[in-house]
């Protein structure tokens, strides 16, 4: 019996087929992913990197709702030139707490991956309003709406509550406090300031976007803007002991 | 009187229960509008009740019109007795949706050259791009999907549609889902996952939709009258098993509350990566090659009157694709964050991919042995076979950019755009319009209006892929190049934004062809219209009607 007759038990029983083609389909997904979860240099090993405060987070799904990433990317790639351009190659520590995650796949705009501290927060309000008011050659739409948009972030906490669940090192008073933290870190000399920073390392308060009297959804991104990347200290980082 | 002496008319188990549970449906989503975090939720738990208010009319409607006696399985002549109303239906919204794709298209392309085009957060860029590909790809691809494989499992089986309401459910089900994610785009509701942007209660009703999808083409095949289950089903097993499995994987995720349309999925960062690129890629491999070499297989034959070429090349490169696309996924994330282990597999798949896609492609176009003469009488099968013929380009062109340094250069640029479009152009839409001018003569009785069209709308839209494709390979070369270049002091020559100046001459010749492409399909859409809506009913030997097998 030749194997071109076996094949005939499949096109003759359409369950057999069926259980074929899940066996088949399953095993380059299964030895691809599941490794990830277990191998411990996956991920390398690195000071710095902490879950989002509440004002960064709802500024990234800003950013995820205005589907940035479909333009910039935020992963830069161990090549010279990116190097020279954007800063260090990402880690993949950078965005173990990113869900999703926005590395992206297009460039029609630079990458993002270290864009925090790069230009002032009035850059960005303008660039955001108007970029070819700061940048001629731009192609990026217009964004002006954020800035005239209050942010909503009565349900910040229920969003820190399932990502807790899924992992997030975010803990119960970081919860607690989400409301408060969004007010203290979208105002310059806050008195509650050291509050944030003890609960978030590195974090930055200031009024992001120029106007102190409510928190905008710009506030917001542009905050998130502004911590990309400036977590991982680089001139402590040793790249040889995270070889993978 | 009439009425007492005809059998007793009941309600199915199914009319009854599908109504009971839309009518929960329609409950549930008014109190989830009550209760919305945001109005753009809100809007969409409405949409739910309208739709599941209008779908029990229509099952009750349907019931009083309805004879008492469930449709008979066999023609009183002996043959099969069709249930031809859903595959109907999936061909007129393909169409419909193929062309809003196409217009979504054009507009983000002009909005790249001119991007004062972007008046409003509802249709800039960001939001605009994923209503433009999941149109293409999901409502235009999908329904043509759905169509030809409800069409071709009855024929090639000799069996009618299994279910009564299952199939109406998931042609219904399927574009209603499709109005939910796009308008969903529109208000910015996005997980940002490339291709799997809808969000968790969108996903979870497509996953109800898909399973009934799966359960009605495996119950028809179970109903075959023929021994063997032919080829083209086996490709669409694989697309819809394996579509459901990349769809649970990749929308894994935990809703903040029922009231909100927000959730985070349970991998994140560089897991997240792979699962979302094994989804992605495979998205490509199963939805846009393996559901679409089903079609080939079935009206390639079919319109050139010849059988397939090799049924033992069949076998083979139907088992080797579906083996080896799902390794390939990792070519997303070359020199990424990602392990090196993971990118270097995912390269050496999509290198030996490269043999059965050219398998599937030999297999379609040599089908036409003794039959090459049909290519200058039939614009029909020209234009499938040139969706072949760009088949075996885009996968030769795909195993290529896998090439890890190769990639160095093309990945982030317009390169990968153009790689996708001569894909998605030239073989996904093309082996579509073929299927649609072939379906549609058969599915109405009527003989396609105009062969002349077609040569039209054959040639428009080939200019308008070639324009599109060459002015991609030159942007994205040209940009990876720019972004790379150094001065002879060794600096960067090019600042960022000298890069995105260069590439406004090619996003004009880019739109210009989408707009030629358009312009074919809307010559289809006029041949079509016209078809349907002659007089003239063609006699069943005009039509070619007996199956494949």
């Amino acid at each position: 019996m030749s194997v071109w007759q076996k094949h005939a038990i499949l096109e003759k029983n359409s369950i057999v087929l069926v259980i074929g083609i899940l066996l088949v389909i399953a095993i380059g997904g299964l030895v691809e992913i599941v490794p990830l979860f277990y191998l411990k240099n996956t991920i390398e090993k690195v000071a710095g990197v902490r879950p989002y405060t509440p004002l960064e987070l709802a500024g990234r799904n800003i950013y995820v709702r205005e589907g940035c990433y479909l333009c910039h990317s935020q992963m830069i790639r161990p090549l010279r030139d990116e190097v020279e351009r954007y800063g260090h190659y990402s880690l993949a520590a950078e965005s173990m707490y990113d869900r999703p995650f926005q590395w992206g796949s297009k460039r029609t705009g630079p990458d993002l991956a270290r864009v925090g501290g790069k230009y002032s927060d009035a850059w960005h309000r303008d660039h955001l309003r108007d970029p070819r008011s700061v940048v001629p050659g731009s192609v990026m739409p217009d964004y002006g709406f954020l800035a005239k948009t209050e942010l909503d972030y009565k349900h910040v906490a229920a969003d820190m509550k399932v990502q807790a669940l899924l992992g997030t090192p975010y803990t119960p008073e970081m919860i607690e406090s989400a409301d408060k933290d969004v007010q203290i870190q979208a105002s310059t000399d806050n008195p509650d300031a050291a509050e944030l920073t003890k609960r978030y390392p590195n974090a930055v308060a200031r009024d992001f976007d120029g106007n102190p009297a409510r928190v905008t959804e710009a506030d917001a991104l542009i905050a998130y803007l502004q911590m990309l990347g400036t977590q991982v200290d680089f001139k402590m980082y040793d790249d040889k002991a995270n070889i993978r | 009187m009439a009425n007492a002496l005809a059998p007793q008319k009941n309600m199915t188990i199914g009319e009854g229960g599908l109504s009971l549970t839309l009518i929960g449906l329609a409950i549930l989503s008014i109190v989830i509008a009550a209760k919305a975090y945001t109005p753009e939720y809100a809007f969409h738990a409405y949409l739910f009740t309208a739709a599941s208010i209008a779908a029990v009319f229509a099952i009750f409607n349907r019931y009083f019109e309805r004879p008492a006696e469930r449709p008979a399985l066999v023609n009183a002549d002996g043959r099969p007795n069709y249930n031809m109303g859903p595959v109907k239906f999936a061909t007129i919204a393909g169409v419909f949706w193929g062309i809003a794709g196409f217009v979504v298209g054009l507009y983000i392309a002009l909005e790249l050259a001119f991007p004062g085009l972007n008046f409003a957060q509802w249709i800039n860029f960001g939001r605009l791009r994923p209503l433009h590909t999941s149109a293409v790809i999901f409502a235009f691809g999908g329904n043509v999907l759905i169509a030809t494989s409800f069409y071709v499992v009855q024929r090639t089986c000799r069996a009618r549609l299994a279910g009564d309401l299952a199939p109406w459910f998931v042609v219904l089900g399927y574009n209603f889902f499709i109005v939910i994610a796009g308008t969903g785009y529109l208000l910015g509701i996005t997980q940002s996952k490339e291709y799997a942007e809808p969000e968790w209660y969108a996903d979870l009703f497509l996953t109800v939709v898909w399973v009934t999808y799966f359960l009605v083409f495996l119950a028809t095949i179970m109903r075959r009258t023929e021994p063997h289950i032919y080829v083209a089903n086996w490709f669409y097993l694989a697309f819809i098993l394996t579509i459901a499995v990349l769809h649970l994987g990749n929308n894994a995720t935990v809703p903040v509350s029922i009231f909100s349309p927000k959730s985070y999925i349970l991998w994140s960062g560089v897991q997240d990566a792979m699962v979302q690129w094994w989804y992605g890629h495979n998205a490509v491999g199963f939805f846009l090659t393996a559901g679409f070499l089903a079609i080939m297989y079935y009206f390639i034959p079919k319109r050139a009157e010849r059988p397939v070429y090799s049924y033992r090349l069949s076998i083979i490169h139907f088992w080797a694709l579906i083996f080896l696309y799902i390794w390939a996924g990792p070519h997303h994330l070359h020199y990424t964050a990602l392990p090196d282990w993971a990118q270097t597999l995912g390269m050496t798949f999509s290198i030996i991919l490269w043999m059965p896609s050219w398998g599937g492609m030999i297999n379609g176009i040599m089908t036409l042995s003794g039959a090459w003469d049909k290519l200058r009488t039939d614009p029909v099968l020209r234009m499938m076979v040139v969706s072949v013929a760009f088949y075996g380009m885009s996968t030769f062109e795909g195993p290529m950019m896998s090439v890890k340094i190769v990639n160095s250069l093309s990945h982030y640029t317009d390169w990968t755009i153009g790689h996708v479009h001569s894909g998605a152009l030239g073989w996904v839409a093309y082996i579509s319009f073929g299927a649609i001018y072939c379906l549609v003569p058969w599915l109405w009785n009527r003989r396609l209006y105009s062969l002349k069209l077609v040569n039209w709308h054959f040639w428009i839209s080939t200019i308008g892929i070639v324009l599109y494709i060459t002015s991609m390979w030159v942007s994205g070369i040209l940009q990876g190049l720019m972004w790379r270049a150094y001065t002879s002091l060794g600096f960067l020559e090019y600042s960022f934004v000298e890069t995105v100046e260069a590439m406004h001459p090619f996003y004009v010749i880019r739109a210009l062809g989408g707009f030629l492409f358009l312009c074919g399909a809307l010559i289809m859409v006029f041949n079509l219209w016209k078809t349907v809506n002659s007089t003239t009913v063609a006699s069943e030997a005009e039509l070619q009607l007996q199956p494949a097998e």
